[in-house]
């Protein structure tokens, strides 16, 4: 492979529907994800992410621009491509009518794997599925159903391994086994490209992510990265209504933005981008400034308040 | 090739795991044209010209093609159920053949009508129904019908991944029951109305109806049809190839390209 990126896509366009009412699925998705990564794809609904995955994995062909997934052109070779990757997601599944033990040994002998019987025990087992190996998938649950499918993706490690929403709907129980297996994966090596939806998923599983909207990538960086670019939320609760004035002035001069009231519960609030700006520091500060306080926190930002300063930014 | 076939392999594999991990469908598709020989037999049978028995030995290839062509059911049914349960596009990301997955579900439905014959041919002598020509002529006759259920399956395979969605591929296939009425499966030709008879005689059940009675020795064939008819084993023969050539091109055209 030649190309330090496992996924390299340039200018990416899919339109649908007929001509004259063509919807812009995608319009021109730039996106590069560096080898051994987790790349989190994060978009509200209807940004792309699926279609963007569908092309990538050769499910659709794009209307314009390039792609390279695993090193492999992805327009003049999708059956190198297709060598290279597992795919998980909403929309391709296994089969409810095999039993999960039957399903792993057909994608085991599809994919060439030497010993499908033994492959597919081993898998069972990694996903704690054996107990269930041997009932149709239909019976599962949204759990095991899901781990089923993340297992058939892996039948063959894959280079690169795409995850389209692969928590949607699931208990937490559920959604830290599929966690778990993906950090075992990407500690082996392979690239993942994931989308989700739930934001903490991107925080807890990203090295990078990519913020779709409308069709094209609008923001790329590292969840820490995309954090520091809102700041923290610092919120003072004080004794009395009139001394909310004087909290105000304090937190404007800490932080230089314009403080919120919440009249009712007594509480100002600023944002703050200040690394320095601890709790202690805080506290003595109001204080010092003979601010009687009931409560006060430094809340750092979630990925939430990114995805809807960024998206509502993009609207305005 | 050896791809092909390999792939293939596994897909007839899987297609033969459903049906014996599922047994209803099967069990019903199986049991529905011994249920209609019986019906039609001693019902229809007691209102024709024909006596009974003769009319039973009659109806049993008419049936056995008539249950051929539902092969345009079956396999719509399962492509359209396989794209709408989203595990075609699994399949699409392998690596593997194209034309594999197509070809499994048409070889699996080969060896489940293969299976289905017998209970209904052992039907057919207990209603009357006889060989009455040579044991070679015979297996012809199996074989023309295997061919033709083949034939039927692409087209059922091709239109279940254009229409995609179970439920309108379940609608679309229960019409196509009419296809054997607008044919001489059931009853003789000649008294239909011109252009009537010109329609079912060239319905491509016609010409393996008439193949099929003719290499059982059931009936004769009837000199004063269309040609697919007059000439049965040629013109079904000429039926499946166009078939195949036809839809079996475009039903691995349509799975390779997905929804593109």
């Amino acid at each position: 492979m030649t190309s330090t990126y496992a996924v390299l896509s340039e200018g990416l366009e899919k339109r649908f529907g007929p001509k004259g009412a063509e919807v812009h699925a995608l319009r021109g998705l730039d996106l590069a994800v560096a080898q051994g990564t987790v790349c989190g794809l994060l978009g509200p609904n209807g940004a792309g992410k699926t279609t963007a995955v569908r092309l990538l994995t050769t499910l659709l062909r794009p209307d314009a621009g390039s792609a390279r997934v695993a090193g492999h052109d992805l327009l003049r070779d999708p059956a190198a491509v297709r060598r290279s990757i597992g795919v998980t997601g909403q929309y391709a599944s296994v089969d409810g009518d095999l039993t999960g033990r039957e399903n792993l040994r057909l994608f085991a002998r599809l994919h060439r794997v030497r010993g499908p019987a033994e492959r597919a025990a081993e898998l069972l087992d990694r996903f704690g599925l054996t107990e269930a190996a041997d009932r149709p998938a239909s019976t599962y649950s949204g759990g095991m159903r899901r781990r089923l499918d993340l297992a058939a993706s892996l039948v063959r490690r894959p280079d690169v391994l795409f995850l389209d929403e692969p928590t949607t709907g699931l208990d937490p129980a559920s959604r830290n086994r599929i966690w778990e297996a993906v950090r075992e994966l990407t500690a082996d090596g392979t690239t993942v490209l994931l989308t989700t939806q739930y934001l903490e998923e991107a925080d807890q599983l990203a090295d990078d992510i990519a913020l779709v909207d409308r069709g094209r990538v609008a923001h790329t960086g590292s969840p820490a990265q995309f954090k520091a670019t809102i700041g923290a939320h610092v919120e003072v609760v004080v004794t009395e209504a009139d001394v909310m004035v004087k909290a105000a002035a304090v937190l404007d001069q800490l932080t230089g933005t314009e403080p919120s009231f919440d009249h009712e519960r007594r509480a100002v609030g600023a944002v703050t981008r200040d690394a320095t700006l601890t709790l202690p520091r805080l506290v003595r500060e109001l204080d010092a400034a003979g601010v009687p306080l009931l409560d006060a926190r430094i809340e750092p930002p979630t990925l939430d308040d990114v995805f809807l300063r960024l998206t509502e930014e993009r609207a305005a | 090739m050896s791809t092909l076939a390999y792939d293939g392999g596994a897909m007839l594999g899987r297609q033969l795991r459903r049906i014996r991990n599922n047994p209803g469908l099967l069990i019903l598709t199986q049991t529905m044209p011994i249920t209609m020989l019986l019906f039609f037999g001693y019902v229809f049978g007691s209102a024709l010209a024909m006596p009974g028995e003769e009319y039973r030995s009659f109806l049993v290839p008419g049936l056995l093609v008539a249950t051929a062509a539902n092969g345009i059911m079956t396999g719509m049914f399962q492509a359209a159920q396989d794209t709408h349960r989203g595990v075609m596009d699994r399949l699409r990301t392998l690596p593997m053949s194209r034309a594999a997955v197509p070809l499994g579900q048409a070889a699996a439905d080969l060896v489940v009508t293969a299976a289905g014959t017998v209970p209904f041919l052992l039907v057919g002598l207990a209603v009357g129904w006889r060989i009455e020509g040579s044991a070679l002529d015979a297996a012809g006759a199996v074989a023309l019908l295997l061919l033709f259920r083949f034939a039927t399956t692409w087209i059922g395979i091709f239109l279940g991944l254009l229409t995609r969605n179970e439920e309108a591929a379940g609608q679309l296939g229960g019409a196509t029951f009419i296809l054997p009425l607008l044919s001489n499966a059931y009853i003789p030709t000649e008294g239909l109305p011109g252009w009537l008879r010109t329609v079912a005689e060239w319905n491509p059940i016609s010409a393996v109806t008439t193949a099929l009675r003719d290499l059982f020795g059931n009936a004769p064939v009837p000199q004063d049809a269309a040609w697919p008819v007059a000439h049965p084993i040629a013109g079904s023969l000429m039926w499946c190839a166009v078939l195949i050539a036809v839809f079996g091109p475009l039903a691995v055209r349509r799975y390779a390209r997905g929804e593109r």
